[in-house]
């Protein structure tokens, strides 16, 4: 924990150089300006409720978005799977604290255990871990194309499984009542409780990631991201490597669905679906690969224009949705033409 | 700096080693890519403080023979001694074992400064100590990398990025360094340096090298001894001077050797 500790305050040391470095790429420092007024503008127009619920999409989306940079952005593996490990804890967490009898909803019935949120948490980290191990070992036979293709896949079946597997997840019915963060009499039940909850997962995972990519193990995923092979011939065991920090990212976002989960007191497979992990990825790409900053930009972007939206007055309501994902693809190719790197980001695709 | 046989009195029995032992040596070694013979039944060694050259056309298999013993390449027959015992680790444990690899092509890593690309020669090291000594060491040896080690190693030029490979090769304290065309694609003036540097290594820090190379007249000038293979075979062994004195080479880069085969 001192090399932890020590690493902190150098860094604390860093910061105005850090400042002055980043103020040299004028575009970072635009759009960090831009990003930043345009929310803050946004959150007072709309005023506190607005702001605190836009806030807790954020904190989980960017717990999520920070997650898949390790993997995706550190380590140079794109994967398409992540949604499927959000789902999972998501699932976790609805399972074994869902109280609900669902016998009165004239639904199928599902096992309940009405565990409290703080136990569950940990076992739907835990539970994307576990099927993280599995998946990753078979990955770590592929590369490239084939490796994208393979987490594809992984996105499918994660996403049939929530649909299909009716007797844990009551398939397209979804979960209902699921806990709230409680300590004893404490019940984080408000939205500016579970914000700040929210909040201080996020700052724990960013920190988490930091130490991670800032230790010597975060060194040689980098070196594993530039050339994977010349890493191994310097002793590296790269397989154990890509294994490890899979593991790590898929547990973030198991941590994330537990969070999302109960904080919509309710899951059902649509939120879990391709579409949404394609988004997630789209998102780590436009706030820039291997910056944990970048997947914070990236995720304030995409929650300011998925709201942002609703207030286009041209826009019939039905539309609204398409027209995020339109959006978001223009910016997508935009970026790609112009800032193959992101918005803040240190490496291409 | 013409050298032959013996190129600096070579202490053959360096290390502990007997005087005629291989510290390093292929014993009938044979590597198929399928139907593809890279490697025939080829046997060679290196002892303690040589330079040894493997020399031959292309598709000849030079590489293949690095490649095989850091474990990248799938040995179907013979073996590979490492100090007496047949070497049969993973590429990771091969590096903690003492035989580094500087592959072709530099291999640096583009977005890392240039100390952290030699200190991923060492990472596994857990001594600060000895990363730090060889941390000095190999800029004592490479001036250039001590002057701009906190750049980025994409803005180097050509030469000073295989100054930069070959300090991160000798970062993870080899007794055996290989290397592979380590002058591929440098201007002549280039070329001459880093050969004059392969040398110093050797002659500073007692590395044992085994250098692939096609640039014939420039590591005959540093070697002990080579080998010379074409087509997967050995096709010659001897000493800078017997290759210089005989037509093995002409007959193998133009093709006659194939040709009375």
């Amino acid at each position: 924990m001192t090399t932890g500790f020590s690493r902190l305050a150098a860094a604390a040391a860093r910061a105005p150089v850090v400042l002055v470095a980043s103020r040299r790429g004028n575009v970072e420092l635009w759009a960090n300006l831009v990003i930043l007024t345009w929310a803050g503008v946004f959150l007072l127009w709309q005023g506190p409720g607005f702001a605190l619920t836009v806030g807790t999409v954020f904190a989980i989306w960017a717990i999520l978005a920070v997650s898949l940079n390790l993997v995706v952005g550190f380590t140079g593996l794109l994967s398409i799977a992540h949604i499927g490990f959000f789902g999972i804890g998501a699932y976790a967490m609805a399972i074994l604290t869902s109280g609900t009898s669902y016998e009165e909803l004239r639904t199928d019935a599902i096992p309940t255990f009405g565990w409290p949120f703080f136990a569950a948490l940990p076992v739907s980290a835990v539970a994307a871990g576990l099927v993280a191990i599995a998946v990753g070992v078979v990955l770590n036979r592929f590369r490239d194309d084939i490796f994208v293709l393979v987490t594809f896949g992984f996105a499918i079946i994660s996403y049939s499984v929530f649909l299909n597997w009716a007797e844990l997840t009551r398939g397209a019915f979804g979960i209902h009542d699921i806990a709230r963060p409680a300590v004893g009499d404490l019940v984080l039940d408000s939205d500016a409780e579970f914000l700040a909850f929210a909040v201080l997962c996020l700052a724990l995972v960013s920190l988490v990631s930091w130490l991670v990519v800032s230790s010597s193990f975060g060194r040689v995923l980098l070196a594993i991201r530039e050339d994977e092979q010349a890493a191994e011939v310097f002793g590296y065991r790269v397989a154990r490597y890509k294994l490890v920090v899979w593991v790590i990212s898929a547990m973030m976002a198991g941590l994330a669905g537990g969070l999302f989960s109960s904080w919509a007191r309710f899951v059902d497979p649509y939120s879990f679906a391709l579409l949404e992990s394609i988004l997630l990825v789209s998102i780590v790409i436009i706030g820039g690969l291997a910056t944990i900053w970048g997947s914070l930009l990236g995720v304030m972007t995409f929650v300011l224009l998925e709201e942002g939206m609703r207030f286009v007055p041209f826009l019939p309501n039905e539309s609204i949705g398409q027209a995020r994902q339109a959006v978001l693809g223009v910016l997508l190719v935009l970026l790609m033409l112009f800032r193959p790197q992101g918005l803040v980001g240190r490496y291409r695709l | 700096m013409a050298m032959d046989a013996g190129r600096r009195g070579v202490d053959a029995g360096a290390a502990g080693s007997a005087p005629d032992s291989m510290l390093l040596e292929l014993a009938g070694t044979s590597v198929r890519y399928r139907s593809v013979v890279a490697l025939d039944d080829v046997s060679l060694g290196l002892r303690s403080g040589e330079i040894v050259a493997v020399m031959g056309p292309n598709g000849a298999g030079k590489s293949t023979v690095l490649r095989a013993i850091m474990g990248l390449a799938p040995v179907v027959s013979g073996a590979i001694y490492w100090r007496g015992e047949r070497l049969a680790a993973p590429t990771h444990e091969i590096v903690r074992q003492g035989i580094a690899y500087v592959p072709q092509g530099r291999r640096i890593f583009a977005h890392l400064s240039i100390e952290e690309n030699l200190e991923m020669g060492c990472l596994h090291l857990r001594d600060a100590a000895e990363k730090e000594r060889r941390m000095e060491s190999v800029m004592a040896l490479f001036p250039i990398l001590g002057e701009r080690r906190r750049d980025a190693a994409s803005g180097m030029s050509g030469g000073q990025q295989q100054m930069l490979a070959l300090g991160r090769g000798l970062m993870a304290g080899p007794q055996v360094l290989l290397l592979d065309e380590p002058t591929l694609g440098l201007a002549p003036i280039v070329v001459a340096e880093v050969f004059r540097k392969v040398a110093e290594i050797s002659e500073r820090l007692a590395t044992t090298i085994l250098i692939v190379e096609h640039n014939i007249k420039g590591v005959l000038e540093i070697v002990d001894r080579a080998y010379v293979l074409n087509r997967g075979r050995l096709a010659h062994e001897g000493t800078p001077r017997s290759l210089r004195e005989s037509d093995v080479l002409r007959e193998v880069f133009l093709g006659r050797a194939d040709a009375e085969r």
